[in-house]
């Protein structure tokens, strides 16, 4: 029934297919070729195609901000995971009526402003900030700190910005879980955390696996929080593909960055879809 | 117990640094840690500021036009996904731009319309919005046809009613919630994006958005306009979002 006119269903899909294949899928396209060419003399794109973009971005210099942004993005998502998993708990476990609420309270930051968010932090962190003002009026300290611009606050920035998400995320695969497999469990007579180590943890993987990329993704390839909490001193992917396109002006060699950074994640989505059809199989098996 | 206080201190960590903006703006010395009053003396030099006016209005006019067209788009492709089976591809396309970091669509887009030469202006940052406002506005109307009744269309067509007159009679009013949510949710987001407007913009500033205006406020240093700006920015957040919360169910797309 629901197949009866796929002509029909073609054409409301049309305009907004046509939009996305327009305005996403040929730029990126474009970003895919760019890669490929050689940069001009005065900035343009010669139409020569080469693999020195690439190479060049395991030039140990490029490759030092790579591995740079990466153990950041490790550590952000690392304490993010770390902090939201009990979090998500914790909503997991509160009554049915409460839930939807406490997920809107933690999701709601997460729509509203990046820049603004990102600025909550100068604001508390800098040498006049909040943060320090306090410390001083306390007798904690007698000089302000450097709180701010250095890897600790983008690390904050980031764990700030993106934290929602891995609650959403852990919370999602912890509520489908089912609550007979631990009643299951007790009944064996195995102690609360064995139950939790046996049986949650490995089915709430998958809501760790999708929070943990999502924040790992977006932090590395992440320019506001490391340009503002970073202030530049901590450069990122992101950082490094905005300078070749708005100051270096070698377009190919951003868009190299740029493909791979969409490598990295693909490879990482891959790995999640793989890991989670296996653990499917595996249970259907036993 | 600990797990409550733990979730306790993730919501003053989550929404401390917010309300802080939020209290500073109305601080009358516009200092960050003398309090000498309240006064909405900086919403008053906010509301002066030629720079800040004229952003605001272009903010306006990038997210209202990039709402309606992708909320249209958007939820035609919606239910044109939702009647048909399901395929892996499709569900990529309209998951990418949601996934896709921001500086990448960025660039992607400033260099299509490079070598198209097109020029860029207000009118490319809308082009642009509704890329990614075509995938929420989808997700969300998605989700609410997924309590749609589908033998209502079968019901109205045997009634000879046309496809045009069964969408505007019967599709239309049961999706209706989804679609006012996938609105508001777009707005927002539109409202709020910097990095893709910064890159399509082009030179000049004629087309500067207002995340712009406070990104180079932000970059001269902290000043008592800019708490104020943000306050204005996250209420108006919290409220889009809450409502569109409301509209598409307690479990819409969006937690």
């Amino acid at each position: 029934m629901r197949l009866k006119s796929p002509s029909a269903s073609s054409l409301l899909m049309a305009p907004g297919l046509g939009w996305l294949a327009l305005f996403l899928v040929v730029p990126c396209a474009i970003v895919f070729l760019l890669a490929f060419f050689q940069r001009g003399i005065y900035g343009g794109v010669d139409y020569v195609l080469t693999w020195e973009n690439f190479a060049r971005a395991l030039d140990p210099l490029y490759l030092s901000i790579l591995w740079q942004s990466a153990v950041l993005a490790g550590e952000a998502t690392a304490i993010a995971l770390l902090i939201g998993y009990p979090a998500a708990y914790a909503i997991a476990r509160a009554s049915q009526r409460w839930q939807p609420v406490l997920l809107v309270l933690v999701m709601l930051p997460f729509w509203s402003n990046y820049l603004i968010r990102t600025y909550a932090w100068i604001v508390l962190l800098n040498r006049k900030g909040v943060a320090n003002e306090a410390m001083i009026d306390w007798g904690l300290i007698t000089e302000p700190l450097s709180l701010l611009y250095n890897s600790g606050a983008v690390i904050t920035g980031l764990v700030y910005n993106y934290l929602p998400f891995v609650i959403l995320a852990v919370y999602a695969s912890l509520s489908r879980l089912d609550r007979s497999l631990l009643e299951a469990s007790e009944d064996l007579g195995a102690p609360p955390w064995r139950s939790f180590l046996r049986v949650t943890l490995p089915l709430s993987l998958p809501g760790v696996a999708a929070g943990g990329i999502f924040v790992f993704v977006l932090s590395i390839g992440n320019f506001i929080t490391p340009d503002l909490l970073g202030g530049g001193r901590i450069q990122m992917v992101g950082n490094l593909i905005y300078d070749q396109f708005l100051t270096a002006r070698d377009w190919p060699f951003g868009a190299a960055l740029s493909m791979l950074l969409i490598a990295i994640m693909l490879l990482l989505l891959f790995a999640q879809a793989l890991a989670v059809r296996r653990a499917g199989g595996e249970r259907k098996e036993a | 117990m600990g797990l409550r206080l733990h979730l306790g201190l993730i919501y003053v960590f989550l929404y401390g640094p917010i309300l802080l903006l939020m209290v500073l703006s109305l601080n009358e010395s516009g200092l960050p840690t003398a309090w000498s009053g309240l006064s909405f003396r900086w919403y008053e030099a906010l509301a002066e500021n030629e720079a800040i006016r004229r952003a605001a209005l272009n903010s306006l006019i990038v997210a209202g036009v990039s709402t309606v067209i992708a909320t249209a788009l958007g939820t035609l492709l919606a239910i044109g996904v939702e009647r048909r089976r399901g395929s892996a591809a499709l569900d990529a396309l309209l998951f990418a731009p949601m996934i896709i970091p921001d500086i990448v669509l960025a660039i992607a887009l400033l260099s299509f319309y490079f070598m198209l030469s097109f020029s860029l202006g207000l009118h490319s940052i809308i082009l642009s919005h509704v890329v990614f406002n075509i995938a929420f506005a989808c997700a969300v109307v998605r989700a609410r046809l997924k309590h749609f009744d589908w033998a209502m269309i079968e019901a109205s067509e045997d009634l000879g009613a046309s496809a045009l007159t069964t969408f505007v009679r019967v599709t239309l009013p049961a999706i209706l919630p989804g679609v006012i949510a996938a609105a508001l949710l777009a707005f927002t987001l539109s409202i709020d994006e910097f990095i893709i407007a910064f890159f399509t913009a082009g030179a000049g500033l004629a087309s500067t958005t207002l995340p712009m205006q406070v990104y180079s406020m932000i970059r001269f240093g902290v000043t008592p306009e800019i708490n104020a700006l943000a306050t204005l920015f996250l209420l108006t957040s919290f409220t889009l979002v809450l409502f569109a919360q409301r509209l598409s169910g307690r479990r819409g797309a969006f937690a």
